[in-house]
């Protein structure tokens, strides 16, 4: 996960300047640490030069001049990919299912519109409810491994009770994404309300 | 996938489009599952999505409204009510959560209980059931009534029942709904073990994903229609035209 897969995310609404993306970001993770606003200006550069992004132009509202930027389509696939990659099911990993799960909404956003087309739209739509299948399948993978390491014939307690930690841990991410997904259609209305 | 002992190449159990209602409170909804001799299927999904009524018609208890049960490719939903039960006894075992046991038997002859209706002596019949009852580690519970028993325990003796006829296959509810997680784990370890070393298919309804990751795989149901990543089931009949909605439901219990 990192700050430019978010930025692309917000991104799919049309065109914004830094200052813009930095506060919708901190007002949609409220609980991640605010970002700086030096990070999405640099973040910003880096993804111009990836070809992941590019300068729409600039505008001043009697203010400072602000440089606005918009997704490109390279950029659009390189979210799609990355909203459809299953994350290692290690434990803690709840907070980036959470962040895939608002910016696929956020990125489905213009397409539900059908307003704003822009860069990208051969990329298939983002869905959160199979990134979420997917994820799960994943998990439950991990867990028969672990549990057929744990029931083994002769394991050691203190390979059962690390096996244990770790059972909990992808269980209670389980538990969250059987609720999250239950949730999706009002997360959504949520996400994507102007 | 695991060697079937028998040479016929139909799976085990195949449910196909099954329909059940229960009143008027529709159950199944074209629900199709696949079961391979030997192996071992957790049914996942949430309250009220038909895994009950899923696992009571392919173990021959509720009859379909529409739709069939295969059992070795030949039909078990039409067969008379005697004949499934005979099956029932002979090739399933059977637990729920609670309350299978007979209350006034002790655990050896409630253990006894299914060879003796099939015609055995009752001497070999205890012998055969006392080696299931050690097998699940509740030898020295042998001469105790199911109400002298701890929850835990009186499981392993439903789980040693349900393996005494030596079943190819056992149909497990929510078997260790009412159990805390270390006699939890401890009864679906044995259970499982248990299964695997006698070639025993195993289908087992569960809300729980650490019950559930004793399975080798995994099925949802989801308003009365099965989902199965394997895509050995089939496709969900009615739900899968429905996409998201269905599919946005993807776990089991909160
Ligand atoms: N005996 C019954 N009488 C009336 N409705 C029932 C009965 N058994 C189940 N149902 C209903 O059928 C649906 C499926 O139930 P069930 O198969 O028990 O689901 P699950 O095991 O997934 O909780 C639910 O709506 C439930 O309320
Ligand atoms: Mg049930």
């Amino acid at each position: 996960m990192s700050t430019s897969h978010v930025l692309l995310g917000l991104l799919a609404a049309g065109p914004s300047h830094g200052y813009d993306l930095k506060r919708r970001h901190d007002e949609r993770f409220p609980q991640a640490r605010p970002l700086a606003y030096g990070q999405v200006y640099s973040t910003l550069q880096r993804m111009v030069r990836d070809g992941l992004a590019e300068v729409e132009g600039s505008e001043s509202d009697g203010g400072p001049e602000r440089t606005t930027y918009r997704r490109t389509e390279e950029g659009a696939r390189t979210l799609h990919r990355w909203l459809a990659e299953v994350a290692p099911p290690a434990p803690f990993v709840a907070n980036e299912i959470f962040t895939k799960v608002v910016v696929a909404l956020l990125s489905g956003a213009d397409r539900a519109g059908g307003a704003g087309r822009q860069g990208g739209d051969d990329a298939p739509a983002p869905d959160p409810a199979a990134y979420l299948h997917a994820q799960r399948a994943a998990h439950m993978a991990r867990m028969r491994e672990l549990t057929a390491v744990k029931t083994a014939p002769g394991a050691d307690l203190s390979t059962v009770l690390s096996a244990d930690y770790a059972l909990s841990h992808l269980d209670a991410d389980l538990r969250w994404m059987a609720d999250a997904a239950q949730r999706l259609d009002a997360l959504a209305q949520e996400v994507q309300a102007p | 996938m695991s060697a079937s002992p028998t040479a016929s190449a139909a799976p085990l159990l195949a449910a196909r489009g099954l329909h059940l209602s229960h009143g008027a409170t529709p159950a199944l909804r074209g629900a199709s599952l696949t079961v391979s001799a030997g192996e071992t299927v957790a049914v996942t999904g949430p309250s009220g999505s038909g895994k009950s009524s899923l696992l009571h018609c392919m173990s021959g208890i509720l009859r379909p409204d529409s739709g069939e049960v295969r059992l070795d490719g030949e039909r078990l939903d039409t067969l008379p009510e005697e004949r499934r039960s005979a099956l029932r006894r002979t090739e399933f075992g059977i637990v729920f959560q609670f309350g299978q046991l007979v209350p006034e038997l002790t655990a050896l002859d409630n253990t006894a209980l299914p060879l003796l209706l099939g015609g055995a002596r009752r001497k070999e019949a205890q012998e055969t059931a006392g080696a299931w009852l050690e097998r699940f580690g509740v030898r020295g519970q042998a001469g105790l009534r199911p109400g002298e028993m701890s929850g835990g325990q009186a499981q392993r003796v439903a789980l040693a029942r349900a393996l005494v006829t030596g079943p190819r296959a056992v149909f497990a509810d929510e078997p260790t709904g009412a159990l805390d997680s270390l006699a939890a784990e401890q009864v679906m370890t044995a259970l499982v073990h248990a299964v695997r070393e006698s070639g025993t298919a195993l289908l087992l309804v569960t809300h729980d994903a650490r019950t559930a990751a004793f399975a080798e795989r995994e099925v949802t149901v989801l308003d009365g229609t099965v989902h199965d990543p394997s895509g050995r089931s089939g496709p969900p009949a009615a739900a899968s035209a429905t996409g998201g909605a269905a599919a946005r439901r993807t776990g089991e219990d909160a």
